[in-house]
C-alpha cells in the first residue's frame, strides 16, 4: 500500500467517482420519489434509464451536443413513461407487470440496436466540458471532485431544492401525496387522480431517461448493453428510504455512487479487490440499511393499485 | 357480446357452451403471443431481416429438427422448476423477484459439491443430495427478505431483487475463488464427469430432470389448488387481514412461501448444472428468471397452462438462438419479444374484465 488508502489521490477518485455514479442514481431517485408519492411503484424506471442512456449517447455521438443528448435522453424516458401512464394509470394494468415488460423490452431493444449501430466500432465520447465555479473548485481535493463538474451536476443538485420545496410549500406536494396515500381524498376534493398520477409518472421518465443519458454520455462516455445494471432498482430502494424528502435522495445517492465507484478508487489506492466483491457493496448496503431502518422504511398506502373511483 | 348461457341455449347446444368454456381462456392466452409475434416480425424489418425466414428457423431448429427437439425439451426442465417457483410466490400474493440469484446460487453449489461427494458416495446418493442441499441454499438465500416482509413489512419486491443482484455476484466471488478449477484457464468450477450427471432418457440427449420437473410443477399446482395448505397460502395473498383474523400465523406462512418459492428456484439451478452442465463457468448467468415471469402470468398462474407455455418458450429461446444467427443479429430479440407479449398480455386481460363488467350491466 504505497499511496496509502487516505491518499490524495483515493479520496479524489473516490469523491469524483462518487457524483459520477451518483447523479444518475439522484435524478432517477427523485423521479422514482414522485410517482411513488403519488401511487405508482414504477419498476419500468431501469429500462427508462437504459433507454435514456441508449438515446442520449446516440444524439450525443451524432450531434456532439451533450444538451440534446439530455433531451434525448429525457424524451425516450418519456415514451416509456407513456406507455407506464397509459397501461397502468388509464387503464389499471398490474404495475409490476408493465414493469418488468418495459425493462425486459428495452433491454432487448437497446442490445440490438447497439448490435446494428455500434458493435463494430464501440465510440466512445470526448472528455465533456466542465463548468468550474470560480474559488470553490480551487478547495484542494473536493473542489477539483465537486465544483468542476458538468452543470447538468448542479442542476440535479438543484432539483433537489426544487423538488423538496415543491412537496412541502405547495398544493402541487399536497396533491401528490394525497394520490399515494388516499386517493378517495383527492378525488373528492375534485381533483383528478389520474391526471395527477398520469403527470408524476411521465415526470419520473423524464428524469430517469435524463439520469440514464448522463450515466452514458459522461459517467461512462460510452453505451453498453445493459450498462444499467440495476441502478434503476437502487432508485428505487433510495426513494423508498427516502420517505418522501429529497435531501435524502441525494444523501443517498452519493453514498451508493461511492460504493459503486470503489472499486476504481481502491485500485487507485493501491489496494487490489476483485471486482465481484466490491460489485456487491452498493446491494449489501441496501439490505444492511433496510435491516436497520426496516421499521422506518415507510410507502404511501396506496402505493401499487390502481385507482378505480368509487371502488373500496 | 358474450352472456351467460340461458337454460334454452345449452339444451340446444350442449357442445357450443363447452366449447365457449374451453376456447375462450385459450385465444385469451393466444392472442398476447399471436401479436406479439406479429409486432415482433415489424421490429425485425426495421432492423433489415426477414421476419419470415426468422420464424421459420425458430421452428426448424426449437421443434422440428431431433437434436433441436432434445435441446427444446432438456431447457423445459429449469424453467418448469421456476414457473412452479413463481407459481407458490404469486399464488400467496407475494413477489419473489429473486429468483436467478437463488438459483444461480444453488448451481454453483451443486457444481462445487457433486464433483467433490462423488469421489466418498455412491452416484445414486450424490444426486438426491446435491439437489436437497441446492434447494437449502435457494432457501437461505429468501430468509433475510422473507423475514423483513413478514415482520417489517419491507416491501419484498424490493428486497428480493438487491438479493439477487447479491447472490449473482456472490456466485462470481465463489466460482472465481473457493470453487475454482486450477487444471482450467478460465474460471470455472470444477467439472462433473458425464457419467455421473442425471441419468438420460432412452438415448437421447435428454435426463431425468425433465420427467422431475414436470412431476414438480403438478404436485406443486395440486398443493396450491387442491389443498388446506395451499389455500392457506393463497389466503396469504389474497386477504392478509382475514388470515390473521382465522388466527393463520401469517409472518410463519409468508416466510414458508418464500422458503418454498426459492427452495424450487435453487433446485432448478441443481437440475440445470447436474443434467446439463456438469459445471459453471464464472459471468454465466442465463436469467431465465424475468422471462418465466411473464410465463406464469400468460398461463393465470395454473400448472398445467404453465407446462404448455414452457414449452413454447423453450423452443422459442433454442430455435430462436439458431434464428438469430442466421439473421445475424444478437440473441436479444426474444427479450423484446417476452416484452411485447407481457403488454399484450395485460391489455387482453384488461379487455376481457370489460367484457365482463359490460356483461354484467
Amino acid at each position: 500500500m504505497s499511496q496509502g488508502l487516505l491518499s490524495d489521490a483515493f479520496l479524489i477518485s473516490l469523491i469524483a467517482g462518487a457524483v459520477a455514479a451518483g447523479v444518475p442514481l439522484l435524478l432517477a431517485g427523485l423521479g422514482e420519489q414522485v410517482s411513488e408519492k403519488a401511487g405508482v411503484l414504477n419498476i419500468g424506471i431501469e429500462g427508462m434509464m437504459l433507454f435514456g442512456a441508449y438515446a442520449g449517447f446516440a444524439t450525443a455521438f451524432g450531434t456532439n451536443s451533450l444538451w440534446l443528448g439530455f433531451l434525448a435522453g429525457a424524451a425516450a424516458g418519456l415514451v416509456m413513461a407513456m406507455l407506464m401512464a397509459l397501461f397502468c394509470v388509464r387503464l389499471g394494468l398490474n404495475q409490476i407487470v408493465i414493469g418488468i415488460a418495459l425493462t425486459l423490452g428495452a433491454d432487448g431493444i437497446t442490445a440490438l440496436l447497439h448490435h446494428v449501430q455500434f458493435s463494430r466500432t464501440y465510440p466512445r465520447l470526448p472528455r465533456v466540458e466542465t463548468l468550474d465555479i470560480p474559488g470553490l473548485s480551487e478547495i484542494p481535493i473536493i473542489g477539483p471532485s465537486l465544483f468542476a463538474r458538468h452543470p447538468m451536476v448542479y442542476i440535479a443538485v438543484f432539483l433537489v431544492l426544487v423538488l423538496a420545496y415543491l412537496f412541502r410549500n405547495t398544493h402541487v406536494g399536497l396533491n401528490l401525496q394525497a394520490a399515494g396515500d388516499k386517493p378517495d381524498a383527492l378525488d373528492a376534493a375534485g381533483i383528478s387522480v389520474t391526471a395527477t398520477r398520469t403527470w408524476s409518472v411521465l415526470f419520473t421518465g423524464v428524469m430517469a431517461g435524463m439520469g440514464g443519458a448522463y450515466m452514458a454520455m459522461i459517467g461512462a462516455g460510452i453505451f453498453v448493453p445493459f450498462m444499467t445494471g440495476g441502478a434503476g432498482f437502487i432508485a428505487i430502494v433510495l426513494a423508498m428510504l427516502a420517505r418522501g424528502r429529497p435531501i435524502w435522495v441525494l444523501i443517498g445517492a452519493f453514498l451508493f455512487g461511492a460504493s459503486l465507484s470503489l472499486t476504481t478508487a481502491l485500485q487507485v489506492g493501491g489496494v487490489n479487490v476483485p471486482t465481484d466483491v466490491v460489485q456487491m457493496l452498493p446491494f449489501l448496503m441496501v439490505m444492511i440499511v433496510l435491516v436497520l431502518f426496516a421499521r422506518r422504511a415507510s410507502l404511501p398506502a396506496a402505493l401499487g393499485l390502481p385507482y378505480v373511483r368509487g371502488q373500496r | 357480446m358474450t352472456h351467460a348461457p340461458t337454460a334454452h341455449e345449452e339444451r340446444l347446444a350442449p357442445g357450443a357452451t363447452a366449447l365457449r368454456h374451453w376456447a375462450m381462456p385459450i385465444a385469451a392466452a393466444l392472442l398476447p403471443i399471436v401479436l406479439a409475434l406479429g409486432v415482433g416480425a415489424l421490429i425485425l424489418l426495421v432492423l433489415g431481416a426477414d421476419p419470415g425466414a426468422f420464424y421459420y428457423h425458430i421452428v426448424r431448429r426449437g421443434l422440428l429438427s431431433w437434436i433441436g427437439l432434445q435441446d427444446t425439451i432438456t431447457r423445459c426442465a429449469p424453467l418448469l422448476l421456476l414457473g412452479a417457483s413463481l407459481i407458490v410466490a404469486f399464488r400467496a400474493g407475494l413477489w419473489n423477484l429473486g429468483v436467478d440469484g437463488q438459483f444461480l446460487l444453488a448451481a454453483v453449489i451443486s457444481a462445487a459439491l457433486a464433483p467433490a461427494l462423488v469421489t466418498v458416495l455412491p452416484v445414486w446418493l450424490v444426486l438426491p443430495l446435491v439437489m436437497v442441499v441446492a434447494m437449502a441454499v435457494g432457501a437461505v438465500w429468501s430468509l433475510l427478505p422473507a423475514l423483513l416482509k413478514a415482520y417489517y413489512g419491507v416491501n419484498e419486491i424490493v428486497t428480493t431483487l438487491m438479493m439477487s443482484f447479491l447472490g449473482i455476484s456472490a456466485a462470481n466471488v465463489l466460482i472465481k475463488l473457493p470453487f475454482d478449477d486450477p487444471t482450467t484457464t478460465v474460471p470455472q468450477t470444477e467439472t462433473l464427469a458425464t457419467d455421473d450427471r442425471l441419468p438420460r432418457l432412452f438415448g437421447s440427449t435428454i435426463n431425468v430432470g425433465v420427467i422431475v420437473s414436470l412431476a414438480v410443477i403438478l404436485f406443486i399446482h395440486w398443493l396450491m389448488t387442491r389443498t388446506s395448505f395451499g389455500l392457506r397460502l393463497r389466503l396469504v395473498g389474497a386477504n392478509p387481514r382475514a388470515a390473521v383474523h382465522v388466527g393463520l400465523p401469517l409472518g410463519a406462512l409468508m416466510v414458508a412461501v418464500f422458503a418454498l418459492s426459492a427452495g424450487l428456484a435453487g433446485l432448478a439451478g441443481s437440475v440445470e448444472i447436474l443434467g446439463v452442465w456438469g459445471n459453471v463457468r464464472a459471468d454465466w448467468n442465463p436469467a431465465y428468471g424475468l422471462m418465466i415471469i411473464p410465463l406464469v402470468f400468460l398461463a393465470r398462474f395454473n400448472g398445467i397452462a404453465v407446462i404448455g407455455f414452457v414449452f413454447f418458450f423453450a423452443v422459442l429461446s433454442i430455435g430462436g438462438e439458431t434464428a438469430s444467427r442466421k439473421a445475424g443479429l444478437p440473441n436479444y430479440f426474444i427479450l423484446v419479444l417476452v416484452a411485447l407479449m407481457l403488454i399484450f398480455l395485460a391489455l387482453t386481460e384488461w379487455l376481457g374484465q370489460r367484457r365482463q363488467m359490460a356483461a354484467r350491466d
